[in-house]
């Protein structure tokens, strides 16, 4: 039961990580631009959802601020400087997206002040259901893997199925090859980087009722998020679905069961300490292993 | 090649702000941790030791002083970096406000070094307590162990035999894991380390829920305990498995963040809102008054901090040079801690009383952290007699 | 800023003369810095300088395989910590009379400290290096920054040392006849260090190593097919920045008389990145003014507000959208060295 607990911990991270790094291979794969501030978008999502729920106490609208929130701020982004980098090389992009960073933190402490915001569980969720006998689990995050999963299959629709997936698809290979369809380039870029904001929102408006929403939220799960992009490989919707479950899956069944493991052979201060450094290690170990195998990620062709 | 420019600039702003500042009032440095996560505390921390200037109309126990803040954004190499220039330029002698233990590690033996005085209104690492202890070293909070040891005090009160304990793997975590096993007397059936970057504890949760125990210690300061509390109560842990805590995991501004999650919650602290003694009622008002928000134990200890310093000041005349007869002042300790009674151990940090408290749901509807009972009186630190002053 | 490399590469013109002066002066003001900071009160300027020097050293390095052979790292933090962490550890083991896993005896002596932190640096980054190069693009970005964060939950996780707290050094190791534990020498040893290693860089630009480093920069293909096998090079300069980062943070370890894992984590080699772009990459003065300008104006702005990162993330975002190649490119605009 431990282990299907544990194994249902991580896919509920992964499907985390999966939100975010979804719009980051977007963003990374079609318009070729590394976004630093896309754990910032994330952190607009919380915020956004909390300061509405707090204001109405509805969950709903919560939720719809938090993407409405994270996609604004996304698209102003984008309008006001992101633009200003496609034709950059990834160095400037990384300053510039990196300063955007501490504009937003610092505005964020500013505008909202260095306290965590609480953020209501919607009462309805508020409880663990029993799955088999003796694996409770709580309904909120349950609900959270199924959100995660219908988003994916979205994506999936979208990317297979329509115009704009078509476009996307076609970037992911060669960015000159769209330009040459004659589209808008400008727009597309704009809606996706908008789409992936969203996608940012959404997983920080969901992540509030867990974690403390506060200043810097974003910079813990943004670098994560991008190892889940280089695993699964640069601009594939389903290589970030299979990294980040993967990740997570790694991350969690590591930091649950490695220490355990090291104290069968060493003292406990000492093994959990190692234990905590190696289960951290995984997932970076995880990505130079793939990378070192298949360079270009585990879902992209290799050319 | 513009270096020079620059300095030459940068240079001509320092001074003019130098000889601005070099005026009549006796400069205190406050280096204290204001972005990041942990940037709550610190404000607090400066928040109410500026109250307790304002409140003594711009001076300290008489002495007229200008509180220079500064942030080390939890940096251990910028704090030393600021500490140098306080020191060196602006030649302050009286430091404060360190919140994190790992950047007080740092800091603290540069400040001593340059033959400055250090008065820590919160970290008080085991390094400093013991057999390194200085005679120009003063805590004014509590030290790191017995924080933990008054919660394994009051484990031992409420009956627990067993206890699941976890932590941060850091130097303060491991300090509380020690404290809360030195003074309880039950089984620990599970003992973790935690990382400090961690926001998702499910993994743990589920560890904690396969080994039941009768009670579970934690200690996660800040953002990280609003993550714990909550998930702890998601998964229905809140109701089964009851929790002792020291107060670094649960003060007013995540009680507030943390909500229902925090009911039952049993707390150890040194303070508390609720303390009926005038101190602390003058204090609670004017905080209420300038801030309006929760007042946390950080805010009491940076009330405090301003309290005993200008006591100190008083009894030296505003002198600060003099370290000697800063310290004979300072030790008398006197002034009215908003804690109650309030003295100085011969490691030179505090010996005082240790209460218990509990989240409760008020009439109102609110909850509220209530005081229940004393658990330890004039109580010290376990690493006082290594001390030798 | 390609145009930029090969100004620095090709013969230079009648603005030497100007260009060498203007070196001399800034020479002579670094050298004279430790007295004006005295005579003016601001003692603590000349450690201030120390860190603008010894990072100059470590965005030096950097500069080396980011700008001029085109591999952009981001785990060069690694080697900065790593090399701290050598010096710290073996001052460890002195003070506590022990030896690093029973075998090698601790040290206080600066130079040692200073030539083994080089010479583990430089092994790491030979390992990482071998592994990573075998890949290109926004992969060698990842794959160099997954060996640093490896690294740093490495020395998180080692106990020993510190763990997450860093690991303290009472005191600065020492050197025969120089007295380290003085500021104001202790600039001068970094100051010449950093000179020492801005000459070996201008050599190896200079150099056909160099030459050959910048053109696969520019065109892999066409100097694999000139018969320069990419990969070799490429391991020798990426082994050649991690020494000089060893050196920065042995250095900075005994500055800081402390070294911790935020010595090698990604916000600290972004820091790195940031120097050298901010600087002007692929330039040979673009890193120390990069390095001199990010830590100075941390050092102001954190003195005037304590918000701090909003004017630093505006003044950089500005830098970035429009100086097209860092200061080095501004200060062009003024002063063009080309006649």
């Amino acid at each position: 039961m431990l282990v299907l607990e544990q194994i249902l911990n991580g896919i509920q991270f992964g499907i985390a990580l999966f939100l975010m790094s979804a719009g980051l291979t977007l963003i990374f794969g079609i318009m070729g631009v590394i976004n630093l501030t896309h754990g910032s978008l994330y952190m607009v999502g919380a915020y956004a959802a909390a300061l509405v729920a707090a204001k109405t106490g509805s969950a709903l609208l919560a939720l719809l601020a938090g993407l409405a929130g994270a996609a604004v701020a996304g698209i102003v982004i984008e309008l006001v400087v992101i633009r200003r980098l496609y034709a950059r090389d990834h160095l400037d992009q990384v300053l510039a997206t990196f300063a955007l960073i501490l504009i937003i933190n610092q505005s964020a402490t500013m505008l909202f002040g260095r306290q965590p915001l609480f953020v209501q569980m919607p009462p309805a969720l508020a409880r663990s259901v029993t799955l088999l006998p003796g694996l409770v689990y709580p309904l909120y995050r349950l609900v959270v893997i199924a959100v995660g999963l219908l988003v994916a299959l979205g994506l999936a629709l979208l990317i297979n199925h329509t115009r704009i997936g078509m476009l996307v698809r076609a970037g992911a290979t060669s960015r000159e090859m769209v330009r040459a369809l004659g589209v808008d380039i400008r727009l597309l870029y704009t809606l996706i980087f908008g789409l992936g904001a969203l996608l940012a929102g959404l997983a920080g408006a969901m992540a509030g009722p867990i974690l403390a929403v506060q200043v810097g939220m974003g910079e813990q799960i943004l670098i994560l998020a991008f190892v889940v992009v280089v695993i699964g490989g640069v601009g594939s919707i389903r290589g970030a679905f299979y990294g980040a479950l993967l990740a997570g899956l790694i991350d969690t069944l590591l930091r649950a069961f490695l220490p355990g493991l090291l104290r069968q052979v060493m003292a406990g201060s000492n093994a959990d300490a190692l234990g905590a450094g190696l289960s951290s290690m995984g997932v970076y170990l995880l990505m130079a292993i793939v990378l070192l195998v298949r360079p270009k990620g585990l879902f992209v062709k290799q050319s | 090649m513009r270096v020079n420019s620059i300095v030459g600039a940068l240079a001509a702003v320092l001074i003019g702000a130098t000889a601005a500042a070099a005026q009549e009032p006796l400069k205190i440095g406050m280096i204290t941790t204001l972005s990041g996560p942990g940037g709550y505390l610190g404000q607090d921390i400066r928040d109410a030791f500026n109250l307790a200037v304002k409140m003594q109309g711009g001076k300290l126990g008489g002495v007229p002083v200008s509180v220079i803040v500064e942030d080390d954004s939890l940096k251990p190499g910028q704090g030393k970096q600021i500490a140098d220039r306080m020191l060196k330029n602006e030649h302050i002698k009286l430091l404060t406000g360190i919140v994190f233990s790992n950047v007080a590690g740092a800091v603290v033996p540069d400040v001593l070094d340059a033959g400055g005085i250090y008065v820590s209104p919160n970290a008080g690492p085991s390094t400093f307590a013991g057999k390194d202890c200085n005679k120009n070293y003063y805590v004014i909070s509590w030290q790191n162990d017995s924080l933990h040891e008054t919660a394994g005090q009051s484990a031992n009160e409420l009956g627990y035999k067993s206890a699941f304990i976890l932590a941060p793997n850091y130097q303060a975590g491991k300090d509380a894991l020690a404290g809360f096993k030195r003074m309880f007397k039950g089984k620990i059936v599970g003992e973790i380390y935690t990382r400090l970057d961690q926001t998702d504890f499910s993994a743990e949760l589920a560890q904690i829920r396969a080994a039941k125990p009768d009670m579970v210690f934690q200690f996660q300061p800040g953002g990280l305990g609003i993550a714990f509390l909550r998930q702890y109560q998601q998964a229905n842990l809140t109701s089964e498995i009851p929790m002792v805590v020291a107060e670094p995991s649960l003060d007013g501004v995540t009680l507030k963040a943390v909500g229902d999650a925090a009911l039952g919650l049993n707390v150890t602290a040194h303070w508390n809102t609720d303390f009926d003694n005038p101190a602390n009622k003058e204090f609670m008002a004017a905080w209420t008054k300038e801030y309006n928000r929760p007042a946390t134990y950080y805010a009491s200890q940076g009330y405090d901090t301003a309290l005993a310093i200008g006591a100190a000041l008083k009894g030296t005349g505003g002198k600060v040079d003099d370290t000697d007869a800063f310290r004979t002042a300072m030790l008398k300790a006197d002034f009215k801690s908003v804690r109650g009674d309030f003295k100085f151990g011969p490691n030179q940090h505090p010996v005082q009383d240790w209460y218990a408290l509990k989240v409760e749901k008020g009439s109102d509807g609110a909850l509220h952290l209530n005081t229940k009972r004393k658990i330890m009186s004039a109580y010290g630190d376990s690493f006082a007699h290594e001390c030798k002053l | 800023m390609s145009s930029e490399a090969i100004v620095q590469s090709t013969p230079v013109r009648p603005a030497l003369a100007l260009r060498l002066l203007l070196a001399a002066v800034v020479a002579a003001l670094l050298v004279a810095l430790p007295f004006a900071a005295k005579a003016f009160g601001l003692e603590s300027f000349t450690g201030l300088a120390t860190q603008v020097v010894i990072y100059a050293i470590a965005a030096m390095s950097l500069n080396l395989i980011l700008g001029y052979g085109g591999m952009v790292s981001f785990g060069h933090a690694a080697f900065f910590g790593v090399g701290a962490y050598a010096a710290g550890i073996l001052y460890f083991h002195f003070a506590d009379r022990s030896a690093f896993l029973g075998l090698i005896p601790g040290t206080d002596s600066l130079l040692i400290a200073v030539l083994a932190a080089m010479l583990v640096s430089g092994l790491v980054a030979a390992i990482i290096g071998a592994f990573s190069l075998r890949t290109g693009g926004v992969q060698f970005i990842m794959i160099t920054l997954a060996f640093a964060q490896m690294l740093f939950f490495l020395f998180v996780s080692l106990e020993t040392y510190g763990g997450d707290d860093g690991l303290i050094m009472r005191r600065r190791e020492v050197l025969p006849f120089i007295d380290t534990r003085d500021a104001v020498t202790f600039y001068y040893l970094c100051l010449a260090a950093a000179a020492l290693w801005l000459m070996l860089t201008a050599c190896i630009v200079r150099s056909r190593f160099g030459f050959v480093l910048n053109g696969m920069r520019q065109n892999e293909q066409r100097m694999a097919a000139m018969g320069y096998a990419p990969y070799p090079y490429k391991l020798v300069a990426f082994i050649i920045a991690g020494m000089g980062a060893g050196l920065a943070g042995a250095l900075m370890a005994n500055y800081l008389r402390f070294a911790s894992p935020d010595m090698l984590h990604w916000t600290k080699s972004g820091e790195l990145m940031m120097m050298v772009i901010l600087g002007g990459a692929g330039t040979l003065f673009g890193p120390l003014l990069g390095a001199a300008a990010l830590v100075l104006l941390e050092a102001f702005l954190t003195a005037q507000t304590e918000n701090w990162q909003l004017p630093l993330g505006i003044i950089l975002l500005v830098i970035v959208l429009f100086s097209h190649g860092g200061l080095v490119a501004l200060i062009r605009r003024f002063v063009p060295d080309k006649s």
